[in-house]
């Protein structure tokens, strides 16, 4: 990061300490939702695991450590890019905040950069993961390669099937890919298995989470090692809206919700303006918030889609990384709170969009970020004028495969 | 206390080793075909009471066979209020402990899930999910109906940590005999008679230790030191291989046997 918009961002992040997504609440609350819902075994881990972190992200040491890591071998800070084509198109401005260029490919490095140097800070030797389209299993081998650990990913036998690509690029890395064969066979079990691997292993193993899911303090640790996106952001989007603008903000922020980690490292930057409306963008068949109810799995409790009795629901979406039935508790709070609003796309609707960007762009999205931008094209008549702004938290590349057998001859 | 205070499944173990014996509390996957006739042929083999899961669909602390009997019992249509109702109608003379996940019963509601268990004669709640940290709203609700809850001390928990666990547990302890999930293993795991001693040293309350306990020779090893022992996974897996009550009542049998030899 070049030193002006260093130090531009380290103003805007004394400014977020305050905000509203700020620092949990008793045993990792926000609101009513979060908590450590976990077999005890697993507690003093997650006890030992908030207070190295509070520690560590208080350490200067740490932070600069973990800043030349981001800057140097993740590629930050990543560009904001004006959409001309498609935002005339659309009828308003469209910027997006491209996390598809970091290094790995997707915002997940930033979170697994910062994980994976806690771990290490904290003595332990090997790394297991969970992931759905596999980012984040790439980007934790990643740092595993880097920083010379043991790694092992957990993921469902249906999106091992879908994403063979990225299966196959955690090998490179040297780790190990194990298939998880429970339930839907998909990220809500590569979950369990990752668990149930750290409940037998938590003396040397370091759970590195992927999402802003899961037990305390995680939804809070990850929000703040993706709080880079937003706070770069923030200070991109003043400079791109010019000295004119009244506030230098954009009027909406959007992000695809599995989990939520992008969007909660997004709206970290936003969420403490009013003015700025914060939208998630969930798939019409994993909709926790917009199809769910508050209950409790994974170590928290937060929006989940379930059945009467509580068993929780096979979540069904064309995008392995946003096929959860689930979300971050602290978007669930935020959804109660009415900070934030949380909208469904479809499948087809994450189709068209997804050869949109590309058409008009030359920018091949993830299927994730695809639904963000597909709930601002059918939105584009309340949006007309507006400055909105998109995380593009991934690129499509690993999807290619995927849209090949969707989309087939009719290219 | 008196003796004759004591909540059925507390009392049973109790009386077990007041007399110098040790507990054999077997786990049932509830909602299985056939699962009534096997908990009662299991009671009259010698069990001092009978854990029953009822399933979930994301049972975290569980290993493959305990994750395969609840697949099975959900297939075959398990629900919380089927298996509570079964077990009212079921008079096996041995008390019943409930084992399952937190979210069935936040969903259910504390309260009605614990008035529930009363109607169904169940004294005792196991909820592998619900730590400490997470414990209140359940327990209040439980305490009040009359309903124990029963607390997992794990390998990993520090001492400061066990006097609290222990102060907020009913029933017995549920001490995790290794650190890892349910399952059978080869060999009693070094870390079952340190917890078990831990705990000793900490409480009146039965100690009893369960994960990882697959053999009535390592039921008695660990019982050198522990009250008692819960068996599930290497009872259920033949719950599964044989379907036959007979035959598993015969297998808990063995345990009683190695118990009672010491």
């Amino acid at each position: 990061m070049n030193n002006d918009l260093k130090n531009q961002a380290d103003e805007l992040a004394q400014v977020f300490a305050s905000d509203m997504v700020g620092a949990p609440t008793g045993v990792g609350r926000f609101g009513e939702f979060g908590g450590m819902f976990v077999p005890e075994t697993l507690v003093p881990a997650l006890h030992e695991l908030e207070a190295a972190f509070k520690d560590a992200w208080a350490d200067p040491v740490f932070r600069n450590e973990l800043d030349t890591l981001l800057a140097d071998y993740a590629g930050r800070p990543s560009p904001l890019t004006r959409c001309d084509r498609l935002g005339e198109q659309l009828g308003f401005q469209l910027y997006l905040k491209r996390e598809d260029l970091n290094h790995t490919g997707s915002h997940k490095i930033n979170n697994v950069l910062g994980q994976a140097l806690l771990a290490k800070r904290m003595g332990k030797t090997r790394l297991v993961a969970e992931t759905g389209a596999g980012q984040h299993g790439v980007a934790t081998a990643t740092a595993a390669a880097l920083m010379d650990m043991e790694c092992l990913v957990y993921m469902g036998e249906v999106d091992i099937a879908r994403q063979e690509l990225n299966v196959f690029r955690m090998r490179l890395l040297g780790a190990e890919v194990t298939p998880a064969v429970s339930g839907s066979r998909t990220l809500k079990d590569a979950v369990n298995e990752a668990m149930r691997d750290w409940v037998g292993t938590v003396e040397h193993t370091y759970y590195c989470l992927g999402s802003v899911l899961g037990p305390h303090p995680y939804p809070w640790m990850v929000r703040e090692f993706h709080r880079v996106i937003g706070t770069e952001a923030a200070v991109q989007c003043r400079v791109a809206l010019g000295a004119d603008h009244p506030t230098g903000r954009p009027d909406v922020v959007v992000a695809c919700i599995g989990g939520g980690s992008n969007a909660a490292g997004i709206f970290s930057g936003f969420a403490a303006f009013p003015e700025v409306d914060l939208v998630g963008v969930e798939p019409e068949g994993g909709a926790a918030i917009g199809h769910g109810i508050p209950g409790i799995v994974h170590g928290m409790k937060s929006y989940l889609m379930q059945d009467e009795f509580g068993q929780v629901s096979e979540a069904q979406s064309i995008s392995a990384g946003l096929d959860y039935p689930g979300v971050g508790p602290e978007h669930a709070h935020l959804a109660d709170s009415g900070r934030a609003k949380y909208e469904q796309v479809s499948d087809a609707e994450v189709i068209d969009a997804f050869q949109l960007l590309s058409r008009t762009e030359g920018i091949i999205p993830a299927l994730e970020p695809a639904h963000a931008l597909a709930w601002v094209v059918r939105e584009k008549e309340s949006l007309a004028g507006k400055n909105v702004l998109i995380n593009m938290s991934g690129r499509g590349d690993k999807d290619v495969g995927q849209m090949m057998e969707v989309l087939g001859d009719t290219l | 206390m008196s003796a004759s205070d004591l909540l059925p499944f507390q009392a049973s173990l109790e009386a077990r080793r007041s007399s110098g014996g040790k507990c054999l509390v077997p786990y049932l996957t509830g909602g299985l075909p056939g699962w009534e006739l096997m908990l009662e042929a299991v009671a009259s083999a010698g069990a001092d009471g009978i854990e029953v899961g009822i399933p979930f669909s994301d049972p975290v602390m569980d290993g493959p066979i305990i994750q395969e009997s609840s697949e099975l019992a959900l297939a075959a249509g398990a629900t919380p209020p089927g298996i509570l109702d079964g077990l009212s109608r079921l008079d096996i003379g041995v008390p019943l402990a409930v084992m399952t996940y937190v979210n069935l019963v936040y969903r259910f509601g504390y309260e009605r899930f614990a008035d529930s268990m009363v109607k169904a004669g169940v004294s005792a709640a196991i909820l592998p999910d619900m730590p400490l940290e997470e414990a209140g709203d359940w327990c209040g609700a439980a305490d009040a109906a009359g309903v124990q809850t029963v607390m997992l001390a794990a390998p990993t928990t520090p001492d400061e940590r066990l006097l609290r666990v222990v102060e907020r547990c009913g029933g017995f302890v549920y001490a995790v005999g290794l650190l890892g999930i349910t399952g059978e293993r080869d060999s009693l795991a070094a870390s079952a008679k340190v917890i078990a001693k831990r705990l000793k040293d900490v409480t009146d309350l039965p100690v009893l230790v369960g994960v990882g306990i697959s053999t009535p020779e390592q039921a008695a090893e660990v019982c050198e030191v522990a009250d008692g022992v819960v068996v599930g996974s290497a009872i259920v897996r033949r719950v599964l291989e044989t379907g036959s009550p007979e035959s598993v009542a015969d297998f808990v049998g063995s345990f009683r046997e190695a118990l009672d030899k010491g």
